[in-house]
Order: structure tokens, then C-alpha cells, then sequence
């Protein structure tokens, strides 16, 4: 086998609250229809090598919807949009590692949906850029009011997205692709 | 909270998700869900004596797909489809790009970033 005939695997994580637009964004640019993959709930499943086959748990899953886009003959672009759930933050550790950063979906009807996320990608010190996702074609909000409701920070890009447009959606992408490389450049 | 956003979330297990492996939770080697794994000359040598999973997997990556992909298509979780990739790697059958736990927890670096900036402003 040529190993240089396997392109390099990249991932951008797709962030906010419940129901907006996080789906339909991923949807958007997707060179395959979007694909589910699931993950036990337990985090006891990670402790211990062997489960015994009475161990008598009813466990769940977590559900996350992912694309996949080529970008070039080497490069393949995932993403992966978060469990929308405050209980699944467990699976964002996983989802942030190596990536390349985050995009931050924002509903201004609905601003305090994305918080946790807001939150969690500041703490973990992942690269990433607020999109308000303008429904219907209208913007309720002026990305800088957006920028002040959620207090973040200056170096932190919010743009404007609709989440339905495959344009808009690579705008945002590279919007983060170019902010990351910021951080990057910063931190060397 | 909605009942569809519960639906989203939870599934109910179909089958017992660690019979295919074994028990086995943890993989052989690491493998983040972007991982891509490719079916080695071995891999495809060795097709015929393959169970269901394993003969699925190694057919399936004779185009690179990644664990996440893996997990889709075959209906299993992520963390089987890890070990069953892993068992695969280590014998060769399948082969991936990304196997080592320092690589995958960094970023990115600046040369691989413009290389995605140039490819996303292409599309």
C-alpha cells in the first residue's frame, strides 16, 4: 500500500444549543448525506477493560451527525456536530481533540442556547468563531450587540452565516481556518 | 426540553454493544473519530476468512474512511468499531495515518492550515 495515497484526516467541530441549525450547517457542504455515529453514554465503559456480562446497566447513547468534505487529493475535511445537550459534554472532549477549532452556532432568538459552548471552547482553549445564523434571510441581531450579549472576547471573530447556504457555510469555515492560523501564529 | 430532542439523543441499544469484541472497551491503538483507515494488500488478501464486522470493514476501506464513517455504516458504536479497527491495524490488515496519542491532541499546525484554507477557498 502507498501511504501517501491516504489523504490526511482534518475536523472542525460545529457547536450550540439545540435546534439551530447545526444539522442543516453540516448538511450544507457535506460531500456525503450526513452520517450518524453513536457512543455509549458511560463514561464507567472507558475504566475498565473487561465488562463482565452481568453488569446490569441499561445504558444510552449519544448521537453525532457528521459530514465529510473533500478539499483536495490529501485532505479530508470532517465535521462533526456536538450533542446538543448540556449532559453529553463529556463527548466534547473527544470531539476537540486535534481539531482544528470550532464554529459556534448562534440562534439570536434564542442567544443563551449557546453558552455552554461559548464556555466550554473558551476553557478548553479551542480556536473558534461565533456564527449567527441569520433564519430566514433575516438577521434580528447586529453581530456586535450578539458579540456583547455573550461577552466574548475581542480577538474572538462572530460573522454573520446561513446555515441553509453552502457559500455561506465555507465563508464561516474559512472565517475559522483564518483565526486558527491567528492563534497559531500567536502561540509560536 | 422537547420529546424530539430526546429522541435526537437516546437510543436504546438494539444489541449488546461489546459482544463483537469480546467485552474488550478499549482499543488496541488510538484512534481519534477523524481517524482514516485503509485496507492494506494483507487486508484484502485476507477477505474470505473474515466474520461479518471485520469482512465489512476491510471491504469498506478499500476507499479511506474513518472510524466515525466505520461506525455509520456498519450500525455499531463508536467504541467497537475502535477495537475492531484496532485489532485490524495490528495485524496489519487495515493501515492508518493516525496512531500516535501526541500527534492527534495537538492542532493542527500553520502549514497544514493554509493547505485547509486553500482547499475550502477552492470549493
Amino acid at each position: 500500500m502507498n501511504a501517501s495515497a491516504t489523504p490526511i484526516p482534518v475536523k472542525i467541530v460545529v457547536a450550540g444549543g439545540f435546534a439551530v441549525g447545526k444539522s442543516t450547517f453540516v448538511s450544507s457542504i457535506s460531500d456525503i448525506d450526513p452520517l450518524t455515529t453513536e457512543a455509549a453514554m458511560t463514561k464507567a465503559s472507558e475504566e475498565v477493560d473487561h465488562l463482565g456480562d452481568a453488569t446490569g446497566k441499561t445504558s444510552t447513547t449519544v448521537a453525532m451527525d457528521f459530514g465529510r468534505v473533500a478539499l483536495s487529493q490529501e485532505l479530508v475535511l470532517y465535521l462533526f456536530g456536538t450533542p446538543g445537550q448540556d449532559r453529553f459534554h463529556f463527548m466534547w472532549d473527544e470531539l476537540v481533540r486535534g481539531a482544528i477549532g470550532a464554529v459556534v452556532l448562534v440562534d439570536t432568538g434564542r442567544l443563551e442556547a449557546c453558552f455552554p459552548a461559548v464556555d466550554y471552547m473558551e476553557r478548553a482553549g479551542v480556536p473558534f468563531v461565533v456564527a449567527v445564523n441569520a433564519f430566514d434571510g433575516v438577521l434580528r441581531h447586529h453581530p456586535e450587540d450578539v458579540r456583547e450579549a455573550l461577552d466574548v472576547p475581542a480577538h474572538v471573530p462572530v460573522l454573520v452565516t446561513d446555515a441553509r447556504h453552502r457559500a455561506a457555510v465555507r465563508d464561516t469555515l474559512v472565517g475559522l481556518v483564518r483565526h486558527a492560523m491567528t492563534m497559531a501564529t500567536a502561540d509560536a | 426540553m422537547t420529546e424530539s430532542d430526546t429522541d435526537d439523543n437516546f437510543r436504546a441499544f438494539r444489541v449488546r454493544p461489546y459482544l463483537l469484541t469480546g467485552g474488550r472497551t478499549r482499543a488496541a491503538v488510538d484512534l481519534p473519530l477523524e481517524a482514516l483507515v485503509r485496507t492494506t494488500e494483507s487486508g484484502h488478501a485476507s477477505l474470505a476468512n473474515q466474520s461479518r464486522e471485520r469482512h465489512q470493514i476491510v471491504s469498506l476501506c478499500a476507499s479511506p474512511q474513518s472510524v466515525a464513517e466505520i461506525s455509520a455504516h456498519l450500525s455499531i458504536h463508536l467504541q467497537v468499531a475502535r477495537v475492531l479497527v484496532g485489532d485490524l491495524v495490528q495485524e496489519g490488515l487495515v493501515a492508518t495515518h493516525v496512531a500516535s496519542t501526541e500527534k492527534t491532541t495537538e492542532r493542527p499546525d500553520l502549514r497544514l492550515l493554509e493547505q485547509v484554507l486553500d482547499g475550502l477557498q477552492s470549493l
